[in-house]
């Protein structure tokens, strides 16, 4: 399957381990579903990236499934996160926000459904760690202005657009800067009850 | 001030009238009585024309209800958007009669008289019979009605005027159904009678000019596709069993259908019945095969070919071979591919830029995919790297400038 799959680890990294230097997101670990409805949005334009939707056009869904079992069941460590380039108090801002949220903004904790750990939980629900801050700040940028959408009841989209900037950059920077425990796997349950309705999530 | 004659001044004129005019004449009214449009067998067999017309590709936009319309089509003279085919009463054909939908196919005009762009493909469809016509419009009756406004065309002047259309039709189009050729098999009559109007091939694989016409589309000789930039190669002359199960697979061993052609193989042919694809394969078979591409232009230079074999090696040989041969089944062969030797060579920048899969389909459900490389190579290095491979182990072509990369990076597909 990796032989078949060289068109995504070019740039995605060896095994799809991309490190958190760059900007192409480590997809080695993540959660089947979520992955197979990123390929799917890519392919059907609601997730846009002109490059993906090329690539991803001629593939039926069956495909698609495959390729996303084959890299979620990658179990393989990551590479330690670059220092981060931003003074204390954007990082502890960050902290706050992931670890806490922030209840009279409507803000819930990015811990309350991506686990305790922030390594993801299920099938649906991807981990924030080990990602490069470029991407991390594109993502939250796009959830902020729709041009990134989910099923709806779109519980990100709602999240993000109560997110100023400079929260995205907090967050962006603080998540980056995160070591990654080994093993990085993703929770089986989500710490409490979700704090909003997210259609992606089953 | 210099004058015009008269004269001139006034042929000019009576043929701009007589054009208008001739591009509007009324279309005599098909009376061949309309069958019962609810029987599932002719709606069954209306499903299978629309995937041989591969309807759904243009009239769907990327992740939405099938048929409901708003794609946007680029073309040279602007945006033309597909519209709702659902039969929803109020944005659909919901108030379409059979009548309405053959004078649109065959005519190339609405339901309210407005003559249509030839993005729909009437020039190639007028040949479809009539019984295929209600067929089709059985089967778009069944369809669920999707409530969704068409989108106005983003047309610039004056293509965005019907008079434009008149012209265009007075030069261009000749309605008439497809007339079978006696001397000829029914196999291939029912090939050329798939290829030339529901398959509607001259839509691509002919060169259009600058009015967007392709007066020579019957031949099949190839062309650049407008806005696309990639080149539809010339079909006369493939081999009728081999062409099928590229149609069907996707894939031979030697060889992947990739861009826009992978997506007609996801969504049409591979669905289309044995026997339609080798009449297809047959009727390409006879048609004259073109002259291979004559290497008229200039050979790469010695520096060229030195870098772009240091880039082959580094990015391309792990997969294709130091000796350019491939994998079978895997990673196509680049020695000798007519594919790498095709001018222009828009497909390979356009392959080696984007990355590519050949489709999935039942024959070969996981397909090998190249990845792109526009982040990492520059217009030089994809030059010298596609100059090499096409005058490398007996390869010969004309080199790629990094002028004709630069040309094709910008363009993105829809």
């Amino acid at each position: 399957m990796a032989q078949r799959l060289l068109a995504c680890t070019g740039c995605h990294g060896k095994d799809g381990r991309a490190a958190g230097d760059g900007y192409y997101p480590r997809i080695a670990g993540k959660p089947a579903d979520y992955l197979f409805r990123q390929l799917r949005a890519f392919r059907d334009g609601q997730r846009p990236y002109a490059l993906m939707t090329q690539l991803l056009a001629p593939l039926d869904d069956r495909y698609l499934h495959d390729i996303a079992r084959h890299f979620a069941a990658l179990d393989l460590p990551y590479a330690p996160q670059p220092p981060s380039r931003v003074d204390a108090a954007t990082l502890q801002h960050g902290e706050l926000l992931a670890r806490q949220g922030d209840a009279a903004r409507g803000l819930p904790a990015c811990q309350a459904c991506h686990g305790r750990a922030l390594t993801g939980v299920g099938a649906d629900v991807p981990g924030l760690l080990g990602l490069p801050v470029d991407y991390l700040n594109a993502q939250l940028g796009a959830w902020r202005t729709g041009a990134r959408r989910a099923e709806a009841p779109d519980c990100m989209a709602q999240i993000a657009q109560r997110l100023a900037p400079q929260d995205v950059n907090a967050l962006a920077h603080w998540l980056a800067a995160q070591p990654v425990p080994q093993p990085a796997r993703a929770a089986a349950s989500a710490p409490g009850t979700a704090p909003l309705r997210c259609g992606s999530m089953r | 001030m210099r004058r015009v004659p008269l004269g001139l001044a006034g042929a000019v004129l009576l043929l701009a009238v007589a054009l208008i005019w001739l591009g509007a004449r009324d279309d005599e009214t098909d009376t061949a009585a309309v069958p019962d449009l609810t029987r599932p067998e002719l709606i069954e067999r209306g499903a299978y024309l629309a995937r041989a017309g591969n309807c759904q590709a243009c009239h769907t936009p990327r992740g939405e209800r099938p048929y409901s319309g708003g794609r946007g089509i680029p073309t040279p003279f602007g945006t033309i958007y597909s519209s709702n085919l659902t039969p929803d009463p109020a944005t659909g054909l919901g108030a379409w009669s059979a009548q309405d939908f053959r004078r649109a196919l065959h005519h190339g005009r609405s339901r309210d008289g407005r003559l249509l762009y030839p993005a729909f493909p009437y020039d190639a469809y007028t040949q479809i019979r009539t019984a295929d016509a209600d067929a089709l419009w059985a089967y778009l009756r069944s369809l669920k009605a999707v409530n969704r406004p068409n989108r106005p065309h983003a047309l610039r002047f004056p293509y965005d005027r019907q008079v434009a259309l008149r012209v265009w039709r007075a030069l261009y189009f000749r309605p008439g159904r497809f007339a079978a050729q006696t001397q000829q098999s029914a196999e291939w009559n029912r090939g050329a009678y798939l290829v030339q109007a529901l398959g509607h091939c001259g839509a691509c694989h002919a060169e259009r000019n600058a009015w967007g016409a392709s007066p020579d589309s019957a031949a099949l000789g190839g062309g650049l596709m407008p806005m696309q930039n990639w080149y539809a190669p010339p079909l006369g002359g493939a081999q009728a069993e081999s062409l099928a199960r590229l149609l069907r697979q996707g894939v031979s061993d030697n060889a992947a259908l990739l861009g826009p052609m992978a997506e007609v193989v996801l969504h049409s042919t591979q669905r289309l019945s044995e026997a339609d694809l080798l009449a297809m394969g047959r009727y390409l078979q006879s048609l004259p095969r073109p002259a291979g591409p004559a290497v008229s232009g200039q050979r790469p230079s010695a520096l060229r070919m030195e870098r772009g074999l240091k880039l082959y090696e580094t990015h391309c040989a792990r997969c294709h071979g130091d000796e350019g041969r491939g994998v079978a089944g895997a990673y196509v062969a680049l020695a000798g591919n007519p594919a790498v030797l095709e001018e222009p060579p828009a497909n390979l920048v356009q392959v080696v830029l984007g990355g590519a899969f050949a489709p999935s389909t039942a024959g070969n459900p996981r397909p090998f995919g190249m990845p792109p490389f526009a982040v990492e190579l520059s217009d030089e290095d994809i030059a010298a790297v596609l100059s090499y491979i096409r005058n490398a182990w007996g390869n010969q072509a004309a080199t790629v400038q990094p002028l004709d990369v630069q040309r094709w990076r910008g363009s993105v597909r829809p």
